[in-house]
């Protein structure tokens, strides 16, 4: 994908694999992450510390993730550092170092990030590593992302070596590049560097489809650190690939109910009732809606004051819910809930590194990029019956429900 | 692998000029600078306006007011209720928050360009006859509280608080955030009161970036803002004290499984000319991934995910803050790794190749930093804030360019020599206290 954009003197390179949490093996939570960090630790000509030295070097940043369905590695820089980003990129999509140091030293690494982000602080992981065991029923869907420490400490070079082998195959990457450069000799520089990385094709994806809840699900769990009570509460939602037009209505609907203080559920809750002290919702476990496969859901989480109930605030959103179903919007609603959307995704695309990993991710899940720069013009498309149907769907007996018991308030 | 052919690494072309985008600049007779730049990448506009907002001297009471003020600016005006505004701003596909600190309120914000006639009439509604009513300050105001003690119970924020008081003392800048006792009393009258003594124009910033016309924004600007008045309170803020070096600071938070390592340095302000050098220094120490400190404690020893070093420039001082969350087991020497790094590049220059690629780094970073519209708008009311244009960042970059291997270790032995640190640690003393002792005095606080 190439991306051309003269406008500032710097360009984004990304490199999507259509790999992620969801294909980890049993037994082996947390290790698509793993491997990402993996992926930084050296490959065919460079040593360990080089990539990121490389980079930094010319002037540029780096960083990975590991979403559900996709993992991207990527740069911004300077744009006449380009070629030396294709360079990288190519030079660990052949293979990355995998010794046994390497691995032991990032596992550390990884215990930390996940001390610093889940286990040393209130919340954490709250809610997309705690609602899909509840949602989901199969490991892919289910299982923890960032995964367990017996996990990541079983993990083993040959696991690796088999990880890399099976789903980093060029067959099964996205290459894209937005920014500063001239599209045909950028052509020229991706095939003088990726032209002989081995062919190997994709693998196979499973289908990762589940069955929507017939009745509700409801869990509970006390966070030592957290001070005041909080719940997540989400649905499932059309499959965003098959049926993108049946769910955008939904990407829609979360923003009608919670993007600003005219939304619907800030107005009630927070604003009215008092009975939240935040409330957000979206769609997608990680907050991509964009980027994401079936199966996903619409989220709504929400805090609460200290020693307060959830119950009825879950009888308060059914009846907002319920009344954008009944009674649908008002005027103007839709039109300036979308143009707020619009912003965002505006803003978004003024970054070329955002760009170049919008269209691979769009590329590789959708088979045509050029629907990343068309989302504007779906989400106007949307209509207020679609709304209103989508919010009919948002009942009890199809809702996956945590709730976070304050177990440090004082 | 079945060959093994060596590859070069391709040479980088030369080096991208730095383009520092032009703004257009007014100064309006209520005292508001405004500057207005173009930028024509997505069809957007970016909106920062800072009014200096420092307090003398420390004053609980005044943090507390500032926090609620700056949570309920936009709850309502003679004619339009929060959401109302909230409404408005979202027709045009637009927002406004504002933000306080020890040095100013911040309004920020964005929309689509051709609504920013509606986003400024807001701006100006607001600015001119916000009313803070009363049943929505008695909502942030609980909110506010609330917020209070999430902050409370985050490690990141209780060891920030902790070295500001370590290092700030009696300085207004020891208090960041709020007290819940504080808050508690405060009401419209209050607020009110605190808009007409401060929210003025006078010393006042506008920042507009985006797909605009430079002349005609600033015309627009001068008829929606014109007319906001207000006093010419400007109070001034005392420098910070050297900051305590002494004993470890170690704030207990019991069961902690990681420590929250901190240590504060001194530094100095943009435009002093060890500046750039500085900034070379803390990259070669710490200041990014392909750093020593990084390299050692993450890449080799695998203490910790994500260490960062950060010049932090403050109205009235500024500090090279570090910070790394390290394994509660390895907190000693960790510690002591961060006192190796700190006292090796205090005491014997980088070699010629890590200043480069610091160098080239710090560069690139000012390119990627004005590539968009928000990081153009950011930094031009970061400069506003200290007096300085864009156009500094030549300046700088000729620094930058010209800083040798003696100026950053002559700095690095200034600044970020070890026995100038204030070090304060956040975790369980029972179990990292001992250790600690080895390496130096501890000095126990609780959290």
């Amino acid at each position: 994908m190439l991306a051309p954009d003269r406008s500032a003197p710097v360009v984004g390179v990304a490199v999507v694999y259509d790999v992620g949490i969801r294909s980890e093996p049993q037994g082996r939570t947390g290790f698509a992450h793993l491997f990402e960090h993996l992926m930084f630790q050296g490959s065919a000509n460079l040593e360990k510390l080089a990539h990121f030295r490389y980079v930094q070097g010319a002037g540029g940043t780096f960083n990975g993730s590991t979403h559900l369905d996709y993992t991207d590695y990527f740069e911004m820089l300077p744009s006449n550092a380009l070629e030396r980003a294709l360079f990288l990129e190519a030079d660990r999509m052949r293979g990355p170092r995998l010794t046994e140091e390497n691995l032991r030293n990032q596992i550390d690494v990884v215990k930390e990030e996940i001390r610093v982000n889940v286990l040393n602080r209130p919340y954490g992981g709250f809610p997309w590593l705690k609602l899909p065991p509840v949602m989901f029923d199969t490991f892919p869907n289910a299982h923890d992302g960032y995964g367990s420490f017996d996990d990541l400490e079983s993990a083993t070079v040959p696991d690796a070596a088999d990880f890399f082998a099976k789903y980093y195959a060029a067959g099964n990457a996205v290459l894209s590049l937005a920014g500063d450069f001239n599209p045909e000799q950028a052509a020229k520089l991706v095939e003088r560097h990726f032209g002989d990385v081995p062919a190997r094709p994709a693998p196979d994806r499973p289908d990762f489809t589940e069955p929507d809840l017939t009745a509700e699900r409801a869990t509970s769990y006390t966070d030592r650190l957290a001070p005041l009570p909080a719940f997540a509460a989400a649905w499932r939602v059309p499959d965003p690939i098959k049926d993108f037009a049946g769910y955008l209505p939904y990407v829609v609907l979360a923003e009608v109910l919670t993007d600003g203080d005219a939304s619907r559920l800030i107005q009630r809750l927070v604003l009215k009732d008092r009975s939240v002290t935040s409330v957000s919702g979206y769609v997608s476990f990680m907050g991509d809606p964009f980027d994401v496969r079936d199966p996903t859901s619409l989220l709504l989480q929400a805090h609460l004051p200290p020693g307060t109930a959830v119950a009825p605030v879950l009888t308060a959103v059914q009846e907002e819910t319920d009344r954008v179903a009944q009674d649908g919007l008002e005027p103007g609603e839709l039109a300036r809930t979308v143009a707020r959307m619009s912003t965002h995704l505006l803003r978004d695309k003024d970054t070329v590194l955002n760009r170049a990993l919008q269209y691979a991710v769009t590329e590789q899940q959708r088979g045509d990029a050029a629907i990343a720069g068309e989302l504007p013009t779906l989400l106007a498309q949307v209509t207020e019956e679609q709304v209103r149907a989508a919010a009919a769907t948002l009942a009890p007996n199809r809702r996956a429900l945590v709730e976070v018991v304050a177990g440090g308030a004082s | 692998m079945t060959q093994t052919i060596t590859r070069e690494l391709p040479a980088l072309e030369s080096n991208r000029e730095l383009i520092i985008p032009p703004g257009q600049e007014r100064a309006l007779a209520n005292g508001l600078t405004v500057i207005v730049i173009e930028r024509h990448s997505v069809p957007l506009v970016e909106v920062r306006l800072r009014v200096p907002f420092e307090r003398a001297e420390l004053d609980p009471s005044f943090v507390a007011k500032a926090s609620l003020l700056s949570q309920t600016l936009f709850s309502g005006t003679a004619t339009m209720s929060t959401g109302d505004i909230a409404a408005a701003l979202q027709t045009v596909g637009g927002a406004l928050s504002a933000s306080v600190d020890s040095d100013r309120l911040l309004v920020s914000g964005n929309g689509l360009a051709e609504g920013l006639p509606a986003i400024l009439t807001v701006l100006a509604d607001v600015l001119t006859g916000a009313t803070y009513p009363a049943g929505e300050v008695e909502t942030e105001r609980a909110r506010l509280i609330d917020g209070i003690q999430v902050a409370q119970s985050q490690p990141s924020h209780l060891v920030r608080v902790a070295m500001h008081r370590r290092i700030y003392g009696q300085h207004p800048y020891s208090m960041q955030t709020p007290a819940i006792a504080d808050v508690t009393p405060l009401g419209t009258g209050d607020l009110a009161e605190l808009h007409v003594a401060r929210v003025g124009p006078a010393g006042a910033t506008l920042i507009i970036v985006g797909d605009v016309d430079a002349p005609a924004t600033l015309d627009l600007v001068e008829t929606t803002l014109g007319g906001w008045a207000g006093p010419a309170v400007r109070e001034s803020l005392p420098p910070v004290p050297p900051f305590a070096t002494g004993p470890v600071v170690l704030a207990n938070r019991p069961g902690s499984v990681q420590t929250s390592m901190r240590l504060a340095l001194p530094a100095v302000v943009r435009t002093h000319p060890d500046h750039a050098a500085l900034q070379l220094a803390n990259l070669v120490f710490g200041g990014y991934f392909s750093s020593r400190w990084v390299e050692n404690i993450r890449e080799d020893k695998g203490y910790t995910y994500s260490p960062h070093s950060v010049i932090e420039h403050s109205a009235a001082g500024s500090a090279v803050i570090l910070g790394a969350d390290v394994a509660t087991a390895v907190t000693a020497p960790a510690l002591l790794e961060t006192w190796y790094e700190l006292g090796r590049l205090a005491t014997t220059p980088p070699a010629e190749d890590e200043l480069e690629q610091a160098r080239q780094y710090a560069l690139g970073s000012l390119l990627l930093g004005m590539s968009t519209q928000a990081g153009l708008a950011g930094l031009a009311s970061t400069y506003a804030g200290q007096g300085l244009r864009l156009d500094f960042l030549a300046e700088h970059a000729a620094r930058l360019a010209a800083a040798s291997r003696d100026d950053v270790g002559r700095v690095a032995a200034t600044y970020l020599a070890p026995t100038r640190a204030a070090t304060v640690l956040l975790g369980d003393a029972e179990v990292v206290g001992e250790s600690l002792t080895a390496l130096s005095t501890v000095e126990r606080t609780s959290a």
